[in-house]
């Protein structure tokens, strides 16, 4: 086999070893496209162009700066204090349940094409993640920092899982056109989008059945996290009231 | 010239989104409680050049030279970030318990008036995408057809934010103030996804889907069935992890192995070997760092001490679908 045409790979080494040595990931990838273009003989000054161009075409990634002003200033008038004391009003609302439930309609909305009724800037951060926070803290109270992490990066996970295993069943979205487009080129004419669509359909169950079934078993977790942080806390003062001479108030 | 006239069009909304990035800079600039002020503002106002200034660029630079220059930028943005030299400012007040307080006062006194203008961004944004496409405002299209969610968000973030100034009283200057908190502890993270795209268009170039396509197709054994599956969801799953993007992956493993082992030589149902193939593709793309505005920016936005936290939760739901994945394709198809 020909090593020089394992040149263009050159740039995924680079990649898997800065993320796991955690340098910089802009770095990273900078220089991965670097090494990738170097090694396949571009010049600098054309990969240069490339890296500019390319910037350039993929400006709309940075979109989610139209949103943050909005949620900056809600949140400065008190919107994550509302929706926590919001939640705690509601007696049977848990973490768990608040995600299950934000789960199982955003997958199914956005199997009906409706992706942008959700998303991390729109929905997570400004109204999912302090409504999960909410409910735990009205039944716990006080919260370890860790928890707090932990039911941010839940509420993260669980709109990317809905909507990746939702969209792929609206029969307009991206991904399916490309598949059909990818068939009716290489002279499979008779496949539907339609098709394509339905057949996303179990994996988008077994998605769905999977992640609520994990997160069915967070409030458990959180239940027994807190335990483990009060018992902490309190061998934490009562060695420290020992320490002080025993006073006890 | 005979393309339409559009009022919200994509270059409109970039100039909003340079707008806001050197008002960003600029305050960073005047924070003189930030240490690293100066590269922090530098950074911001380096990113907004391109928004702000690209399209001029382009008319009165030309392509070649308005790439070179953008080009040196996303290094100097690498340079800055790569070695820590952007930092977070104190912002408005420094008494924790009394913004608290302000914050609790007035969420009790606004109570769920509140969510509406939050709840406003992604129900106008829908609302719009399916009925504004050929909305017209005067002679103009209100809407860019070409980039029509990207214009509909817009829209709602503009009146959404009109819409939250009524309620709470701010202006849309505190708006863009308070958001600085926010780009703050995003930071790098903000520019991952487009360092990304970029990266995707260098292996686009040095043809890497090829290599990998060759690859791949060395470890194939073409009369299992089984193994020829396990291969393409794996490799879907794996090229994925590796671009970031299943859109990526999806041509090479398909042409790589669905079409001329699995479609041609054991006579695979198509529809849902693709369907399937990209979803396990979208199991990689919950695993991967590469994926940065799914995994990353999140991570940032929700101010995560450890930015891989989100990932780390996604990667048992990814693996469990996988092989799912390859049991359902296995007996399906």
């Amino acid at each position: 086999m020909d090593l020089t045409s394992l040149l263009p790979l050159v740039g995924i080494p680079i990649i898997v070893l800065g993320f796991a040595l955690k340098f910089n990931p802009l770095l990273v990838v900078v220089s991965a496209g670097l090494a990738t273009g170097l090694a396949v003989g571009m010049d600098f000054g054309l990969l240069l162009e490339t890296f500019g161009e390319k910037f350039m075409n993929s400006r709309q990634l940075a979109s989610i700066v139209l949103i943050l002003p909005i949620i900056a200033l809600l949140e400065k008038f008190g919107l994550k204090e509302r929706a926590q004391n919001w939640v705690a009003s509601i007696r049977s609302a848990t973490t768990g349940r608040i995600l299950m439930l934000y789960m199982v309609v955003r997958q199914f909305t956005c199997s009906l094409g409706l992706i942008s009724l959700g998303g991390q800037a729109q929905t997570v951060r400004p109204l999912l993640f302090p409504m999960a926070e909410g409910a735990a803290l009205s039944q716990y109270g006080d919260l370890p920092e860790a928890l707090r992490d932990r039911i941010a990066a839940h509420a993260a996970a669980c709109d990317n899982v809905a909507l990746f295993f939702g969209e792929d069943i609206f029969i307009a979205f991206g991904a399916v056109l490309l598949m059909s487009g990818f068939l009716k080129e290489n002279g499979i004419t008779n496949v539907e989008p339609l098709h394509i669509g339905l057949w996303a359909i179990p994996t988008g169950l077994c998605a769905l059945i999977i992640h609520l079934l994990r997160l069915s078993f967070l409030d458990a977790k959180i239940a027994r996290e807190i335990a483990d942080y009060r018992a902490q806390l309190s061998t934490q003062t009562s060695t420290k009231t020992t320490a002080n001479g025993g006073q006890v108030s | 010239m005979n393309t339409p006239q559009v009022l919200i069009s994509i270059n409109l909304i970039f100039y909003l989104i340079g707008a806001i990035l050197m008002s960003i800079a600029w305050m960073s600039l005047r924070d003189r409680s930030n240490p690293k002020r100066l590269t922090t503002a530098l950074f911001w106002f380096l990113f907004g050049i391109g928004f702000l200034f690209g399209d001029l660029m382009l008319m009165y630079l030309g392509k070649t030279l308005t790439h070179k220059l953008l080009g040196i930028i996303v290094m100097l943005l690498a340079l800055l970030a790569g070695f820590n030299l952007l930092g977070g400012g104190k912002y408005q007040t420094e008494d924790k318990a009394k913004v608290d307080a302000d914050k609790n006062a007035s969420a009790q006194r606004l109570g769920n008036k509140l969510f509406l203008p939050a709840i406003c961004i992604p129900i106008i944004t829908v609302i719009l995408s399916i009925t504004g496409k050929d909305a017209v405002w005067g002679n103009y299209a209100l809407l860019d057809p070409k980039n029509l969610t990207l214009a509909c968000l817009t829209v709602a973030c503009l009146i959404s934010v009109l819409y939250a100034c009524k309620i709470t009283g701010g202006t849309p200057i505190t708006a863009i103030q308070e958001s600085r908190r926010l780009v703050d502890a995003i930071g790098w993270a903000l520019i991952l996804p487009l360092m990304l795209a970029m990266l995707g268009g260098v292996f686009v170039a040095a043809k890497t889907g090829v290599s990998v396509q060759t690859l791949v197709t060395l470890m194939v054994n073409p009369d299992s069935r089984l193994a020829l599956i396990i291969i393409y969801c794996l490799g879907m799953a794996l090229f994925t992890m590796i671009m970031g993007n299943a859109f990526a992956a999806f041509p090479v493993m398909a042409a790589g192995i669905a079409l001329p082992f699995l479609i041609q030589q054991h006579h695979a149902n198509p529809a849902p070997l693709v369907a399937m193939g990209m979803l396990s593709g979208y199991c990689g793309t919950l695993m991967t760092p590469m994926a940065a505005n799914f995994n990353i920016v999140p991570a940032a936005l929700l101010e995560l001490k450890d930015k891989y936290q989100v990932i780390k939760y996604q990667i048992p739901t990814a693996i469990a679908v996988l092989i799912c994945n390859i049991g359902l394709m296995y007996f399906i198809v």
